[in-house]
């Protein structure tokens, strides 16, 4: 059975620092298929339209029917492990520094064989198992067999734990700790055994409820930071950059209406200063750091969590100027996400539905609460995705954008005001 | 079911090795090359007499078959090139005898060669096929090891073989070696030291696995009568088989496509497993002899472990094999690895061995097997061969 991690020690100045590696990232077009369900947390593979054969490795026609129409369907992963190897030798840097490397070859229920990952609790063969898809260091989608049931301390499996980018005894910056998402966020991370958290806060004369709470945690220390202010963001980043592991964006500059509704552009620049140009500012002042530290020991930087909304994939004309800001965002961070890829870092964008605060208070609910969404980008470091939808609205607007964009854009744009 | 055609009155001769080197600084043509300029050399043929080409290598890129007819002068009328790695030397052979056969070609130079530079495995590995990239190299990078490991330890577990059996091959193997002048590995093995050689890949072993080389193979595909006139010594295709993809349903693979074509290969030869002298089976790991062993006839499924334990594998065994060493100690120079054992029966059978020779070699039987496309080799193949004299 895996054991519990234990805080890692200091680190030691005068042994070398593993550089950041990743493992083999090229896929053919069609495989990038269960990276784009990986990226949701899902595990799909392609199952036959016309003869149902599920199928694996991804391809291009049924290898049954040889029907071109093969859709991406959630599969449970229950399968069977039928033979295993431990790698002692590696052709590639990433593993050859992580050897020994535990692989399986598991028979899906479902028909297909896959080779994956093998957790270390999953018994030797033949034993039953559960697949499913993380998005690993390279980005793309990779395969882990874990137990069939959970163990106690799976989550720190070793080769699990290079797929996820679990929380536990790593240092967190959240940019913005004074809302009621950004307080909720950090009691989430401290509650999931974060080393250490760094909460940051802006306009200090303003004291929200609730706030000076956070100081009594012992993991947490406060730190000033607003991102509309360059040399605020340098600053801290001289300060604290070489030692985050994973950061949580969670500032954000909300108000409501359109463009017909107010008169110049102060409000839309506002937007724009903090949730793009706040984005930008903590991206160059923060990234390079985080990318040189990849792969720098047990808790090493691993995740930039970016709070986007859900009207960032389509206007929502009521919150018009704040929604064309979460989209200039959402450009952005695919734009970090690249720029952080080879240093294996994950970026981890979360499009919440409207959260229950005060500038959505005309929205009707369900409108999702603050300890819930931390609760959601939580379990997303844990977890293998990359791209979260939390909140009953987000999954609602999510499944109507993924079937017809244009439909949504209408939909939106007809709801009251 | 009627019968196929036998290949009558074409044959195989000059059986070529170009030395083996660990890693050169020359390209994959030049060892095709050296194979091409061998063959003309001992069958007295000049290079215009040429006029088919097999090509088999993993290093050409950019160039296929086509542009080494320009590479190295040659005006052909009948030209392959065949991708299908451990079994190419079989296919080589049945469709070139095919081409003299018809009269479509006259003399058919079939070569294998690779070169290996320091880092040309791995390079080959990542974009080795589709589902490799996409399925299999990302998952710890271990190239065939891993896909090798997943075989044997499911074969291990089903049919209990012990590592002692694995064993037994590879240390008869390097017997074989010893006196086969181009082996790269020259040093004795003993059971033990291979007992106790580092992991690779549990359940493999570092001689498990074969070393990668740059080398090249090579034989010509001629009439009889023309090998008779040049006073060429020859081997006679009594049979021959090649299979894809067999068994896909199989969730891991125990058996290749030799079960399915076992009885057809033995019948068109007219002989039985126990008419034959010897035998070369492909091994890049000794788990996929033992399936050889077994899919070709030579005992039942399942029973290798026990047939490995009455039997020896050595030049003067009870089962002569691998004679020249095999790949595990002669080196694996890409696809040449797929010719060597085919090349060392022709030598056997015409009695014309580098190292030890096989008594009275009048039946050999070579095998191929290749291409880890995903998660099992997809290329199965066989020939049956005679020597000039003798019954069948």
């Amino acid at each position: 059975m895996t054991r519990a991690l234990v805080r890692p020690p200091r680190k030691n100045p005068i042994l070398r620092t593993r550089l950041p590696m990743v493992p083999p990232g090229s896929r053919s077009r069609v495989a990038l298929g269960l990276t784009a369900a990986a990226a949701l947390g899902r595990f799909e593979l392609q199952v036959c339209r016309d003869c149902k054969t599920v199928q694996y490795p991804p391809r291009e026609a049924c290898r049954v029917c040889l029907s071109p129409r093969l859709d991406w369907r959630p599969q449970d992963g229950a399968g069977e492990l039928i033979s295993e190897t431990t790698l002692r030798h590696s052709n590639e840097l990433f593993y050859r520094e992580r050897l020994p490397w535990r692989l399986g070859l598991v028979k899906l229920d479902s028909g297909p064989t896959l080779v994956a990952h093998l957790h270390a609790d999953c018994a030797p063969a033949p034993a039953r198992v559960r697949v499913t898809a993380n998005i690993d260091h390279a980005g793309q989608a990779a395969l882990i067999a874990l137990p069939e049931k959970d163990t106690p301390h799976m989550a720190d499996d070793r080769q699990l734990r290079e797929m996820t980018c679990d929380p536990k005894f790593r240092k967190i910056l959240i940019t913005d700790a004074k809302t009621a998402l950004g307080q909720a966020m950090v009691e989430a991370v401290v509650g999931a055994g974060a080393d250490l958290v760094w909460a940051g806060y802006a306009e200090p004369w303003k004291k929200p409820p609730g706030f000076e709470r956070l100081s009594a945690y012992k993991q947490v220390s406060l730190v000033p930071l607003d991102l509309t202010d360059s040399r605020a963001v340098k600053s801290l980043a001289g300060e604290i950059g070489g030692r985050v592991d994973i950061l949580i964006n969670t500032a954000d500059h909300h108000r409501n209406f359109g463009i017909a509704a107010r008169e110049g552009v102060e409000v839309a620049r506002a937007e724009m200063d903090m949730n793009y140009f706040g984005l930008l500012r903590l991206a160059q002042e923060f990234a390079p750091a985080m990318r040189a530290r990849g792969a720098d020991g047990q808790s090493s930087a691993v995740a930039w969590v970016n709070l986007l909304s859900i009207f960032a994939l389509s206007n929502f004309p009521p919150h018009g100027t704040y929604s064309a800001s979460k989209a200039a965002a959402m450009s952005l961070a695919q734009c970090l996400r690249a720029e952080l890829a080879p240093a294996g870092v994950r970026v981890i964008n979360v499009f919440p539905g409207p959260i229950e605060d005060e500038w959505n208070q005309s929205l009707p609910p369900p409108k999702i609460a603050p300890a819930r969404l931390a609760a959601d980008i939580v379990a997303a470091l844990r977890g293998g995705a990359e791209d979260i939808f939390p909140g009953d609205i987000a999954q609602d607007w999510l499944a109507r954008w993924r079937d017809n964009p244009k439909g949504l854009e209408r939909e939106l744009a007809a709801m009251p005001r | 079911m009627s019968r196929r055609a036998g290949y009558d009155d074409v044959v195989v001769t000059v059986p070529v090795t170009i030395p083996y080197v660990r890693y050169s600084i020359h390209g994959a043509h030049r060892f095709i090359a050296n194979g091409l300029a061998e063959l003309l050399k001992r069958s007295g043929l000049d290079k215009s007499r040429i006029d088919g080409l097999c090509v088999s290598s993993f290093t050409l890129a950019p160039d296929t078959a086509v542009g080494l007819t320009q590479h190295l002068g040659l005006t052909l009328r009948w030209l392959d090139h065949i991708p299908m790695g451990g079994a190419c030397g079989v296919v080589a052979l049945r469709r070139a005898a095919r081409a003299v056969q018809s009269g479509d070609a006259t003399a058919v130079a079939c070569i294998a060669g690779d070169t290996n530079h320091p880092d040309s495995f791995r390079l080959n590995l990542a974009t080795f096929s589709q589902f490799a990239r996409d399925a299999v190299y990302p998952y710890g990078s271990g190239g065939p090891n891993a896909s090798f490991a997943f075989l044997t330890s499911h074969y291990m577990r089903h049919y209990g073989a012990t590592r002692e059996d694995f064993g037994k091959l590879c240390v008869a193997q390097r017997a074989n070696a010893l006196s086969f002048p181009y082996a790269l590995m020259k040093k004795p093995l003993a059971l033990e030291e291979y007992m106790t050689a580092r992991a690779v890949a549990d359940p493999l072993h570092l001689y498990d696995c074969v070393m990668p080389c740059a080398g090249a193979e090579a034989f010509l595909v001629i009439s009889r009568a023309e090998a008779e006139s040049r006073g060429l010594p020859y081997a006679r295709i009594l049979s021959t088989a090649e299979r894809h993809n067999a068994f896909p349903d199989d969730p891991v693979q125990y058996r290749g496509g030799w079960a399915l074509d076992r009885d057809e290969l033995y019948g068109q030869a007219g002989v039985e497993p126990k008419d034959v002298d010897v035998v070369a089976t492909y091994d890049d790991y000794p788990v996929i002899c033992m399936m050889q062993i077994e899919d070709l006839g030579f005992c039942r499924k399942g029973e290798a472990p026990d047939f490995v334990r009455r039997n020896s594998f050595t030049v003067d065994g009870t089962f002569p094999a691998n004679t020249s060493g095999g790949q595990l100690s002669v080196g694996q120079a890409g696809a040449a690895g797929g010719f060597l054992g085919l090349v060392e029966v022709v030598r056997q059978l015409t009695g014309q061995p580098l190292g030890g020779a096989v008594a009275d070699a009048r039946i050999g039987l070579a095998s191929g097997f290749g291409m880890i496309n995903y998660d099992r080799g997809l290329c199965s193949g066989a020939a049956i061969l005679g020597g000039q004299g003798g019954p069948a």
